[in-house]
């Protein structure tokens, strides 16, 4: 059997597998540079790079998208590369692009958000420690694993030149592309196997790069162990998920689980006992309550740039894994189980509002939004129609977008000690920076909902696809959860324009190119999907899923 | 199904299990009571293989080095690359030229990430 036939007879189309490949080869060999690079040339090599990759395998993509191919199952019917499939790929590799910028950038958090690299720390602790000696005062900082912050300010009396502060670990590029990696392969994954070993691959560097501030690290290092500890518990319940639909169908692929469910009659309870186990694990992900116990303190403690790509890619991936399971695996039962998932939809809504109220942190309360509007998005999976997976793509296109915008503003606000998060830090910004102001209120009145922002056709699509599908309850639910989270947005717009900014209060620190780009780009896409976006809707609409 | 036939060939391989695992839990509980009672200092020390223990960090509640753990590691995913290996190995003429490619671009990865460890000090015992 020559090797031709025998990778063809695999399903190895490498048109079809091209982003993934690009990105996961990208992935390696950002490992192999982190080892043979300099550590001067580290980070700008490092970055390059790995915008390189995101924007080539966006490009494949498209290409992809508008090359006509038809849709394909892939690998040995692992992966499955179709319209919506394509439509997800390409809103990661976008949402990508300002969420690598502005990991990356310097300017906000002088030296890198991220945790110092040891070896560039005992260089900077060299420095000191030279010029401390030279200007004969007290000696050297003690301990390697203090704040890098102690180290610079603790300069003995008149340093002579002035430090910068310790350049910031560069595997953070490599992590990044290993969980971006793990995001398409989620996404595109046609059978259960494939989907948890995505889920494994998404989440592992997630959890390292929740845990690597180089600010209020023990905060950072609690977050990534609840997120860790939590993110196992959930991966195992999706296991166990598996393993009894496997029982049920004798195969986990998505599509045998369908046939099967549709066969001769005999007991479901494997089925749903399997869909409810399963459900858990892919909620745990997408944040959505009531198993969002994670998304706050994760949220809070993490990096501002790593919540950003959290919160929009993940959201995605698993958004976009649970509208292939339902689809295609649960489509033909969607009667029997759809009203359970009623409830999990109004408690997400409900939770994330109520308890978005209560909230004193701009980061806590943007978590508990984002469980807000992951039951909005969990309307739009349940309504198994064509115009269901379209609201739900476009919403999640939206959102990330705006998500990534109001985390980089968020970035932007500090005081002397790092970010200013508590609420009445935001007092009278609009005085202090109205362009940083007027920016962060059109995104929060994005997420609330109001006309000529995409968050409001999002919600209009979502919405009318769960009233064409007779969820009326659910969607007056959500309704009047969106009159009551427009509260909790407005008072922070209320507090910036009408407030006065408290005299020692934080500033607005000016972004560097990368974080502006990023935000802007954000701000820009919430426009444009508000006021024209017909364009985007038809994308997202183009197809269905391949079983 | 047909296995509960088939599975009747495994009785005796559970009862060596428990055989064994007797055995051991026997010899360790009834060895202080059956055995002569000779108290020596020594022999409350850490095994290690006949030389002297190494010394444990006093700071920290006595923590066991990092670089236990990294080696440990680092040992797991050399010894799961070769149990891929196998399969390879046994199928290698049907793989052929794709999957010769195929399991070089695997040691491959996993060689980026073992040169990574080495230039970043990860083999260093310290």
């Amino acid at each position: 059997m020559g090797s031709q036939s025998f990778s063809d007879a695999l399903g190895v189309d490498y048109g079809a597998l091209a982003p993934l490949l690009i990105v996961l080869g990208g992935a390696c060999v950002s490992v192999l540079l982190e080892a043979v690079l300099p550590r001067v040339r580290r980070r700008s090599v490092q970055l390059v790079f790995s915008l390189a990759v995101v924007v080539v395998a966006l490009a494949a993509v498209i290409i992809r998208a508008t090359s006509g191919a038809g849709d394909v199952v892939v690998l040995a019917g692992s992966l499955s590369v179709d319209a919506p499939g394509l439509f997800l790929w390409g809103t990661l590799l976008a949402l990508a692009v300002p969420s690598v910028l502005m990991l990356a950038d310097r300017s906000v958090e002088p030296g890198g958000v991220f945790v110092a690299d040891p070896e560039a720390l005992a260089e900077a602790q060299e420095r000191v420690g030279a010029g401390s000696l030279r200007s004969t005062s007290s000696g050297l900082p003690s301990g390697t694993g203090t704040d890098t912050h102690g180290v610079v300010g603790r300069r003995g009396g008149a340093g002579p030149e002035p430090t910068t502060p310790p350049e910031m670990h560069t595997e953070i590029f490599p992590f990044v592309l290993f969980a971006l990696g793990g995001m398409l392969a989620f996404s595109a994954a046609n059978d259960l196997l494939t989907m948890f070993v995505a889920l494994e691959v998404l989440s592992l560097p997630l959890y390292l790069l929740c845990g690597l501030a180089r600010r209020r690290r023990l905060l950072s290092q609690e977050a990534a162990v609840k997120y860790f500890l939590l993110g196992a518990f959930a991966s195992a319940f999706f296991l166990y998920g598996v393993a009894l639909l496997y029982g049920y169908a004798g195969s986990v692929r998505l599509a045998d689980i369908a046939a099967s469910a549709a066969g001769p009659l005999r007991s479901d309870a494997l089925l749903f006992a399997g869909l409810a186990l399963l459900v858990v694990g892919l909620m745990f992900k997408a944040s959505v309550g009531p198993f969002h116990t994670w998304t706050p303190d994760v949220y809070q403690g993490a990096p501002t740039p790593v919540t950003a790509f959290m919160a929009a890619c993940t959201k995605v991936a698993a958004f976009g894994a649970i509208l292939r399971v339902f689809t295609v695996a649960f489509g033909t039962t969607a009667l029997e189980w759809r009203g359970v998932l009623w409830a999990v939809a109004i408690a997400s809504m409900v939770i994330g509002t109520v308890l978005g109220i209560t909230q004193t942190d701009l980061k806590r309360m943007v978590a508990y939004s984002s469980v807000a509007h992951a039951g909005f998005i969990l309307i739009g999976c349940l309504a198994i129609t064509p115009a269901g997976l379209s609201g739900t793509l476009f919403y999640l296109l939206a959102y990330g977008f705006t998500t990534i915008a109001i985390l980089g503003l968020v970035s932007l606000v500090r005081s002397g000690d790092g970010e200013a998060g508590h609420l009445s830090g935001y007092a009278g910004l609009a005085q202090r920076s109205p362009v940083v102001a007027a920016a962060l209120s059109f995104c929060l009145l994005a997420l609330a909902g109001v006309p000529l922002t995409s968050g409001f056709t999002a919600k209009f699509a979502v919405f009318s696809a769960g009233l064409a599908d007779g969820m009326a309850p659910l969607v007056i639910v959500g309704l009047v959860c969106s009159a009551i989270a427009a509260f909790f947005y407005l008072r922070v717009i209320v507090l910036m324009y009408f407030s006065d900014p408290a005299p020692d209060g934080p500033t607005v620190s000016l972004p560097g190119p990368m974080t502006t780009v990023a935000i802007t780009l954000g701000v820009a896409v919430t426009l444009l999907l508000g006021v024209l976006p017909t364009a985007a809707l038809e994308w997202a609409g183009a197809g269905t899923f391949l079983g | 199904m047909q296995g509960s036939a088939g599975l009747t060939a495994y009785v005796p391989l559970i009862v060596m299990f428990v055989l064994a695992g007797g055995f051991a839990l026997f010899s360790v509980t009834a060895a202080p009571y059956i055995g002569p009672r000779r108290y020596n200092r020594a022999k409350l020390d850490t095994y290690e293989c006949g030389i002297e223990p190494s010394p444990q960090p006093v700071v920290g509640g006595g923590r066991v080095p990092v670089a236990y753990y990294l080696t440990a590691m680092l040992f797991i995913l050399f010894d799961i690359e070769m149990v891929f290996l196998y399969p390879f190995v046994i199928n290698i003429d049907a793989l052929g030229l794709f999957g010769l490619v195929e399991i070089v671009l695997f040691i491959g990865t996993v060689a980026f990430a073992y040169a990574y460890v080495w230039r970043r000090g990860g083999l260093d015992w310290t």
